[in-house]
């Protein structure tokens, strides 16, 4: 059972990464001149875009709870419409968080709320396919022993690792190498998509090796 | 010997103090330095030995070149000159000196080998020293006696093209010049253009006296791609072509004139193998000195090869050359051959300027000069002259009279350079001595009290310190025998000056005492440690074990901060570096209030609630450790213990808490810009401090001030009240009277007075309430009052020194005074009590606040940044102790202020009497780290390109925060007694 399940997140998390290593690669064949670097935001669009895509497929294969089959479509709808807001306000939360980190105000705000964006692409669109527009399950997997299954013990992983990557990615900021890549936000968004697929590469393995000691609620 | 954890802490802090103090001295060495620099009216110059007897030669010698041109290309090494490159690529330089009319040198070059200091030396003929870190603090111009100088006051036009150092240097020296930067290492073709452009028009006119270029194209092309590159060549061949120009137009112009002009060719530093340079080796030291003029024409068949000197002595030729007296604190001497053609009477002259101005600079510096062989020699040559000056007068022109004027002029040049030599050994390079023994003391003191964090966490406020055995065992009197045999050897085989050999033998044999007694301290504590451990230790076991997210942040948070300190942007940009520490610190207390309001059951949250006030942990040093100990908390019933509304209006406060504090850290943020990428960025300070927003920064100032007054009056006497209220309207006042800010009522502009009479009147206020705070703690002392006493001596105290704050602080950053008060309400009343950090970590929570605080007025680690201004409020004329006292507290508010919040917040809050000192040497340990780790980093990147212009002033800032943190520390320990002093009153009262 365990074995099974955890094959299973491997495969939904290789699918991931190759999401993301497909909007490095897709893109080149439309866009002229297209490189992470230099075209930078259209990069951070596309790789959301696919980020997001993946989810929801997995999402739609996987129905991880049996519940909404009964469900009606307007009931349905307005979890849609629910799920949408919270992206919404999750991307809202993450710039002003920027912005109290010391990004500018008003200059480069496009830049700084894509990075809201993607950031909110690997970690709210995980949490809100998981575990739906519910703040109290998210509070739940988001602190010490609240996990009951390896998919939220892995999407603890990759949320954590993504904002740490984030935040490891603003380091080299004021650093004097005149690098392209230290400009912001791309360090942060590079250090983001790192973290993130960190994590998915990360998390399986973790489970594995804890398969033993782990133990949750439900099982 | 038995010592409370912050009396403990508080010594060895005071040792650290004195180990960084003797680090600095080796680090810095004393400069050599000419006393009479007051007043820079011309000194007469030397008059001719036996002068007024027979010879009226007094004034200075005329001028030997008319027009000088000095090409400087940066990092030009010398074998682009006089090896196999310059044989190939510059191909007019290697004829002129083969057969040309030159005189070429190899100079060599002292390091820090970076530009800026080369070029004072070029131009000063001394070498940077300590002092000019502390005495550039106001301008990065050039203070001390040069050559540039001394030209303009003689009148001389000057132009300059290249490397906008100079301008910084020389401001107003030049009437015309175009100033490149440094900035894009990449750009190696656009900087030279931007020199080379106004070349041409320039050498066709004839109305200058000296031009100056400096050429940065080279030291580009070395960073970029190193020496070896196809690049070089190219340059030089471009520099080679730019001489022959320069050469065949000062041809010319000699033509017309009929007086001879010089050409120096010279280089700043070298270039490693990488291509980099800062430096001492070969590569980076010796630089080509070439100097052509026809002056110096030669014979076929005369080859000369180029000769070593020093870099420092192109100041005193170039002075000479050009008629100028030689700068104060030269320590070059004359290039001889450049005078060798004049007649024997001139160069004689020459070299007696010379050696009178090296031997006054030796008076001033060595005590002992008379014994100086440079000095004696001197003496004899001058002697010598003297006779040579009445032969001559005499008429007596035989051979004999020739062979005596070249002895004379030997035994000078023997003068010279034993006196060049003495005074260069004088401002030594690093004295390593001194740096070692200060790193070791140093570090025995952090070691020491590494060593006894365990012990401290564990609860004891009392450490035993094995001090008497320690000092009456063998290894003592070894360690001690060594030491000393050391020190004997170091001192009598090292040549250059040394601060701890110079010490009396009593201070020194009183370092190396501490030295061993600190070494045995230690080796007992080990021993005793590894006895310990042997014992049962699982019995003792913690009962709590692991870290809360905010601990392990803390703890990270400061490795981090530690090791970025090895990098000189991040040290440029340190208050990047807090405000990212404290903003991260802010996001996990939210999230840490966020978890234990929504996911704890209502039971537990109404169980919180009710224990709230009380301990803050102070009894127990892992957090999860409240829990066990919360019930006892109850009793203290003080705060505001919620009960039904109240409760849900304290929860939501609670929650929005560290997000407030967020917002007005970015507030804060954008009001002073700092740093190097930051600081010409437009921020909201320069915005209010523009004389046409007058209007609005008095308002700020005036809200900021009252919301000061609200903040803290609410824990003060009636009388301290009454003091802080007048002392906050005074302050307005002075502001006023010195013309930074406007009154409503009062728009005319009135005469601007320098406020003292206000400033006197906010000082007698500050020592008003500082006087009452100190009385109450006394009494609590010696009385042994209730320890609410204590408190309100503390909160009393902090007042007196928020109100000297607000007294010296600029007015547009009263609004970060007045944040940081309410930042420290809001901490306290909504994250601190309700959430029960321990002692630990609230301590480490007030120095990183204090650390952002200190940036967030607008301080950098460069020394240009203190507001000087601070040490003149309420002071007629410049007083040195006052003024440096009040400079450093104006600079250090911050953290003097969150210290002083947090010796309040643990007198208050915390039941157990250990509190303060554990608090203290927790204090202790989080400042120390930085410090000792900072000076081992700075030792290894001693040769480092940017060891003056970023690591030197940083080490300056870490050594007055720890002299802070010392006397914070040890008045810390001083009103802790008090409550020891209670608890052994309460102890026999209950016998
Ligand atoms: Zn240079
Ligand atoms: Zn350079």
């Amino acid at each position: 059972m365990k074995e099974t399940d955890i094959k299973t997140l491997l495969y939904a998390h290789f699918l991931c990464i190759f999401s993301v290593i497909l909007s490095v690669l897709i893109p080149s064949f439309f866009v002229e001149n297209f490189s992470v670097l230099d075209t930078h935001l259209t990069w951070l669009c596309v790789c959301s875009l696919f980020v997001t895509a993946i989810n929801l497929v997995l999402y739609l294969v996987s129905k991880p709870n049996a519940s909404s089959k009964r469900s009606s479509l307007s009931h349905k709808v307005t979890r849609f419409l629910k799920c949408c807001i919270y992206f919404l306000v999750s991307c809202f939360i993450f710039h002003v968080i920027f912005v109290l980190y010391g990004a500018p105000l008003i200059e480069l705000v496009l830049e700084t709320f894509l990075f809201a964006v993607i950031l909110s692409t690997f970690t709210t669109v995980p949490c809100l396919c998981l575990l739906g527009p519910n703040l109290k399950a998210w509070l739940r997997v988001f602190s010490k022993n609240g996990v009951t299954s390896i998919w939220e013990n892995s999407l603890q992983i990759t949320t954590i690792s993504s904002f740490l990557g984030a935040w490891l990615g603003a380091f080299p900021i004021p650093l004097d190498w005149e690098r392209p890549w230290q400009v912001w936000p791309i360090s942060c968004t590079l250090g983001a998509t790192f973290g993130y697929v960190a994590g998915l590469v990360i998390s399986p393995l973790w489970i594995y090796w804890n398969r033993k000691q782990l133990t949750y609620k439900n099982n | 010997m038995r010592l409370g954890s912050g009396a403990f802490a508080a010594s060895c802090v005071a040792i650290e103090v004195l180990g960084v103090a003797i680090f600095l001295r080796g680090f810095f060495p004393a400069s050599v330095r000419s006393s009479s620099r007051t007043g820079h009216q011309a000194e007469p110059p030397a008059p001719e030995p036996l002068a007024g007897a027979n010879s009226n030669w007094t004034k200075l010698p005329l001028p030997l070149f008319s027009k000088a041109v000095i090409v400087l290309i940066d990092a030009l090494r010398d074998d682009f000159v006089f090896g196999s490159k310059g044989a190939r690529y510059m191909p007019f330089t290697t004829y002129l000196m083969g057969k040309g009319p030159s005189h070429s040198f190899v100079a060599e070059a002292k390091p820090p080998t970076v530009t800026m200091p080369r070029i004072k030396a070029l131009m000063t003929g001394s070498l940077p020293g300590f002092v000019d870190v502390i005495r550039n603090l106001n301008s990065p111009a050039l203070l001390e006696d040069n050559v540039i100088r001394q030209a303009k006051a003689a009148g001389k036009r000057m132009i300059f093209y290249g490397d906008e150092t100079w301008l910084k240097l020389f401001p107003k020296h030049f009437v015309e010049y175009d100033g490149t930067t440094s900035f894009f290492v990449s750009d190696y073709t656009e900087v030279d253009n931007n020199v080379t452009r106004h070349l041409e028009k320039v050498l066709k006119r004839g109305d200058w006296d000296m031009l100056i270029l400096h050429y940065l194209g080279l030291d580009h092309i070395g960073h970029v791609s190193g020496p070896d590159s196809p690049l070089i060549g190219h340059k030089l061949r471009e520099m080679d072509s730019i001489l022959m120009k320069i050469y065949t137009a000062l041809l010319t112009k000699e033509r017309e004139t009929l007086s001879p002009n010089l050409l120096v060719l010279c280089g700043d530093h070298g270039m490693s193998e990488t291509g980099s340079h800062g430096a001492a080796s070969a590569e980076e030291v010796r630089t080509p000195l070439v100097l052509i003029s026809s002056a110096f024409e030669r014979k076929p068949g005369d080859i000369r090869y180029p000769t070593q000197v020093q870099q420092t002595d192109l100041a005193a030729t170039l002075a000479i050359g050009l008629g100028l007296p030689i700068p104060k604190d030269s320590i070059g001497s004359l290039l001889f051959p450049v005078v060798e053609r004049r007649p024997m009477r001139e160069q004689l002259r020459f070299l007696h300027l010379n050696a009178v101005q090296l031997s006054r600079l030796l008076q001033e510096n060595v005590p002992s000069y008379e014994k100086d062989p440079g000095f004696e020699q001197f003496m004899m040559a001058e002697r010598l002259h003297g006779n040579w000056v009445r032969l001559h007068l005499e008429e007596d022109h035989s051979g004999a009279l020739f062979n005596l004027g070249t002895k004379v002029a030997r035994q000078y040049l023997g003068a010279l350079r034993t006196l060049s030599l003495a005074l260069s050994m004088h401002v030594a390079q690093y004295d390593v001595y001194s740096m070692a023994v200060g790193t070791i003391i140093v570090l025995e003191a952090l070691t020491l009290l590494l060593l006894s964090t365990p012990q401290v966490l564990h609860r004891r406020a009392e450490l035993e310190v094995p001090l008497s055995p320690a000092m009456f065992s063998l290894l003592f009197y070894l360690m001690f025998l060594i030491l000393s045999a050391i020190h004997v050897v170091v001192c009598t085989s090292v040549e250059s000056s040394c601060y701890l050999c110079s010490l009396p033998w009593l201070a020194a044999g009183g370092v190396m005492v501490l030295v061993s007694a600190l070494l045995c301290v230690i080796a007992s504590a080990l021993a005793r440690m590894v006895m310990d451990s042997t014992l049962p230790w699982k019995s003792a076991a913690r009962p709590c074990s692991g870290w809360s997210e905010v601990g392990l942040l803390l703890l990270l948070g400061t490795v981090g901060h530690v090791l970025s300190l090895g990098a000189s942007s991040f040290v440029e940009e340190e208050h990047q570096t807090w405000y990212f520490l404290v903003n991260t610190l802010c996001l996990a207390l939210s999230q840490e209030t966020c978890r234990s309001y929504f996911l704890k059951d209502d039971s537990e949250l109404q169980h919180r609630f009710h224990t709230q006030p009380g301990t803050v942990g102070a009894t127990c040093i892992q957090q999860d450790c409240v829990a066990c100990e919360a019930p006892k908390a109850g009793q203290a019933g003080k705060g505001p213990c919620p009960s039904g509304a109240l409760r849900g209006h304290t929860h939501w406060a609670v929650l929005a808490g560290p997000w407030l504090v967020l917002a007005f850290c970015r507030l804060l943020r954008s009001l002073n810009h700092t740093g190097v990428q930051g600081a010409h960025r437009p921020d909201f300070g320069h915005w209010l401090t523009s004389s046409s927003h007058k209007m609005e920064l008095s308002c700020l100032a005036a809200l900021s001030l009252l919301m000061i007054f609200i903040l803290v009056q609410r824990e003060c006497s009636l009388m301290s009240k009454v003091a802080l209220a007048l002392g906050l309207v005074g302050i307005f006042c002075y502001r006023a009277a010195i013309g930074n800010l406007l009154f409503p009522w009062q728009p005319a502009n009135k005469g601007i007075s320098k406020g003292i009479l206000e400033a006197r009147f906010v000082y007698v206020f500050v020592l008003g309430i500082l006087f009452t705070g100190t009385k109450d703690l006394l009494k609590s002392q010696v009385i042994a009052a209730d320890f609410k006493v204590t408190t309100v001596g503390l909160w009393e105290l902090y007042s007196g020194l928020v109100l000297l704050a607000a007294l010296l602080l600029r007015p547009h950053n009263l609004p970060v005074l007045a944040f940081s008060l309410l930042i420290q309400t809001i901490m306290t009343k909504f994250i601190w009590k309700p959430l029960k950090h321990n002692v630990a970590e609230i301590t480490v929570m007030h120095y990183w606040f204090g650390q952002a605080f200190f940036y967030f007025q607008g301080n950098s680690n460069n020394i240009a940044t203190i507001d000087i201004s601070a040490g003149f409020v309420g002071l007629d004329t410049y007083m040195e102790i006052p003024a440096t006292f009040l400079t450093v507290f104006g600079t250090y508010v911050g953290p003097v202020l969150w210290a002083a919040h947090l010796a309040h917040f643990l007198s208050a809050e915390a039941s157990s009497d250990s509190a303060m000192d554990r608090a203290c040497f927790c204090y202790v340990l989080i400042c120390s780290v930085p410090v000792a780790t900072y000076i081992i980093l700075v030792t290894s990147l001693r040769y480092h390109l940017f060891i003056w212009s970023v690591f030197s002033p940083k080490l300056l800032y870490e050594g007055m925060h720890l002299l802070i943190t010392a006397t914070l520390c040890v008045l810390f320990t001083a009103t802790n007694q008090a409550s020891h002093t209670r608890a052994w009153m309460k102890m026999n009262a209950g016998k």
